[in-house]
């Protein structure tokens, strides 16, 4: 488990069960092998939202198939894995739990290494199986229904830096709260941003959050916009009006998105990085990726985002960063590595007792500002 | 034959290795809240008393509830991922049969373990080795009078002693008594086990939202 050197092109399985997508992936290095997901949204979305318990019991039932699928898929050995990594944090703690207990079983019946990861840091580091190595630093935007950060990468092994975070919602959770209003259904990410195609993003002045001379340049706040919405939608239909769908979905995404880019570009040009990474789920939403792609081009800037698929949550991401554990030597997590729903984003990794880390002080601030 | 059994349906993180004839070594700690962090290095342990490796095994015991979810799904995932990775089958036991084995109680009795929420798991037994109704969960005072005259084991019946007044330890499960179970049964042509999939009992606690909240003031 000691390895002296790095290898160069590691071969890591990862696992992620943080929220309700049960993911296994399969790199080699920087080159994804397999990426196999079952998702138990389906039982969710009668809910309007995830449900912890069920999201836990589905994990269990997903989690040795999924593996198998992933294995499979591959076409590699178990036995051939230079280690297991898996989502450490944060994210629903029942949920964690599968998870890092199946990665722990699996790398301790192989005798493989195991790495237990952020998944937030895995959310960055995935753009690495799209378009090769990360520049350093990276600035990341990550944006989806549990987190909107921006993040500064230096290393995304071992430094991760908060730049600014939601105060409130996530904006993912406003997309699936403006989708309830507009009796739209669970998730709301993917159908707002289809209506919001055929209407016009100029119709309504939705507020931007947090946009004043005064606030915080790098934070982020929905809620006050999503209330907005609501209260625009109420008036209408208290007036006997029709709602138009259409350009509500429209101006809303447009007010998220408009605030999401201009910030990111902001940081990278304030920081003078000339790379932007775009990831979570939210990043999947089409409106978001045309806005940044034209405002980094203006700016000077290369925008990376995954496709899609890489951009939800995925166990190829959780892969990804354990690649990169291992190809830059970090140490091992240990086996009795526990889920930790509030890991603070600083913690790119949970390295084992043996090994003495600085972040104690940051890890007590974190905690209680950007996840808790 | 190399058994290896895991209890994580209680309060009792517990691991035992049995070779077919006894047990050979086990480890047990008592910790609600830890059954994620314990499991694996306990398993560790005993192995290493058993001064073997996990290769060696041949079968996998696992308990299978009722219990608390959370660290119920820790000794499951744990089981079914050990056997995927090494290729053996996993045999699922009921939590309960177990400290029903560990009694020395003669005659009929009962088992019951801590549901939380003022609530017991329970079964009732014929003798040790017979258990004579599915598990069940339910307010102890509720089971009193159906109940009533009959030793009941486990935590749960020494937690409610105006519920249970025969209450019996042992009080926790014990994968060794659980590895002794299935040895048996595996001797005996491999009958009587569980699917090693949980016993949860009861619905996850999931609400489908009325409506949205309006928001205009009135
Ligand atoms: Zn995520």
């Amino acid at each position: 488990m000691n390895l002296t050197s790095g290898i160069d092109e590691p071969l890591v399985l990862g696992i992620e069960t943080s929220c309700d997508e049960t993911g296994v992936g399969i790199v080699r290095g920087t080159t994804l092998l397999a990426d196999a997901v079952a998702s138990s949204v389906d039982t969710h979305a009668r809910f309007g939202g995830v449900v912890p318990e069920i999201a836990s019991r589905a994990h269990l039932e997903a989690m040795v198939p999924t593996i198998e699928r992933a294995l499979k898929e591959a076409g590699i050995a178990a036995a051939d894995l230079d280690g297991i990594a898996v989502t450490a944090g944060p994210g629903l703690a029942g949920a964690l739990l599968v998870g890092t207990t199946a990665a722990k079983a699996y790398a301790y019946a192989l005798g493989k290494p195991l790495y237990g990861v952020n998944h937030l840091a895995s959310h960055i580091c995935v753009d690495q199986l799209e378009h090769g190595k990360l520049p350093e630093p990276t600035m990341a935007l990550l944006v989806s229904g549990g987190h909107s950060s921006l993040l500064l990468a230096p290393d995304i092994t071992s430094d991760v830096r908060p730049m600014g975070a939601t105060i409130d919602d996530a904006a993912g959770e406003a997309f699936d709260k403006i989708a309830r209003v507009l009796n739209l259904g669970f998730p709301g990410g993917p159908v707002i941003d289809r209506l919001a195609k055929e209407g016009d993003p100029r119709a309504i002045a939705f507020p931007r959050g947090l946009t004043g001379s005064r606030d915080p340049a790098y934070d982020f706040s929905f809620s006050g916009l999503k209330t907005s919405v609501a209260r625009w939608i109420e008036a209408r239909r208290n007036a006997g009006e029709e709602v138009p769908v259409r350009d509500v979905a429209a101006s809303f995404q447009e007010a998220v998105v408009d605030v999401l880019t201009k910030k990111a570009v902001r940081a990278c040009k304030d920081q003078g990085v000339d790379h932007l990474m775009i990831g979570g789920g939210v990043a999947a939403n089409s409106r978001l990726r045309a806005l940044a792609a034209e405002r980094c081009e203006r700016a000077g800037i290369r925008l990376r985002v995954p496709r899609p698929g890489l951009c939800t949550d995925n166990g190829a991401m959780v892969a990804a960063l354990g690649a990169e554990m291992v190809a830059r030597n970090r140490p091992a997590s240990d086996w009795d590595l526990s889920a930790d729903s509030s890991l603070p984003v600083t913690e790119p990794h949970v390295p084992g007792h043996g090994h003495t880390h600085s972040h104690d002080h940051v890890h007590e601030i974190s905690k209680d500002n950007l996840y808790s | 034959m190399l058994l290896l059994a895991v209890d994580t349906a209680t309060p009792a993180v517990t691991v035992a290795l049995h070779d077919g004839s006894s047990v050979v070594a086990k480890t047990t700690r008592i910790d609600a809240r830890r059954h994620g962090e314990l499991l694996l290095p306990l398993v560790d342990t005993t192995l290493r008393d058993a001064g073997l490796k996990l290769d060696a095994v041949t079968d996998l015991v696992v308990g299978v509830g009722p219990g608390p979810y959370t660290g119920l799904r820790v000794g499951l995932a744990t089981a079914e991922t050990f056997g995927f990775a090494l290729g053996v089958p996993v045999h699922g036991l009921c939590t309960l049969d177990a400290l029903a084995y560990a009694s020395e109680v003669e005659g009929p009795f009962a088992v019951a373990t801590d549901a939380r929420r003022k609530e017991v798991y329970w079964a009732r037994y014929d003798d040790p080795r017979t258990r004579i109704t599915e598990p069940a969960v339910d307010r102890p005072a509720d089971l009193a009078d159906r109940l009533a005259g009959l030793p009941v084991v486990g935590a749960g019946a020494l937690l409610y002693p105006e519920a249970f007044p025969d209450a019996r330890g042992p009080e926790h499960v014990s994968a060794a008594a659980l590895a002794s179970l299935a040895a048996e049964r595996l001797a005996a042509g491999g009958e009587g086990f569980l699917a090693p999939l949980p016993l949860y009992l009861r619905r996850p606690d999931a609400q489908v939202p009325k409506n949205y909240k309006v928001v205009t003031p009135k």
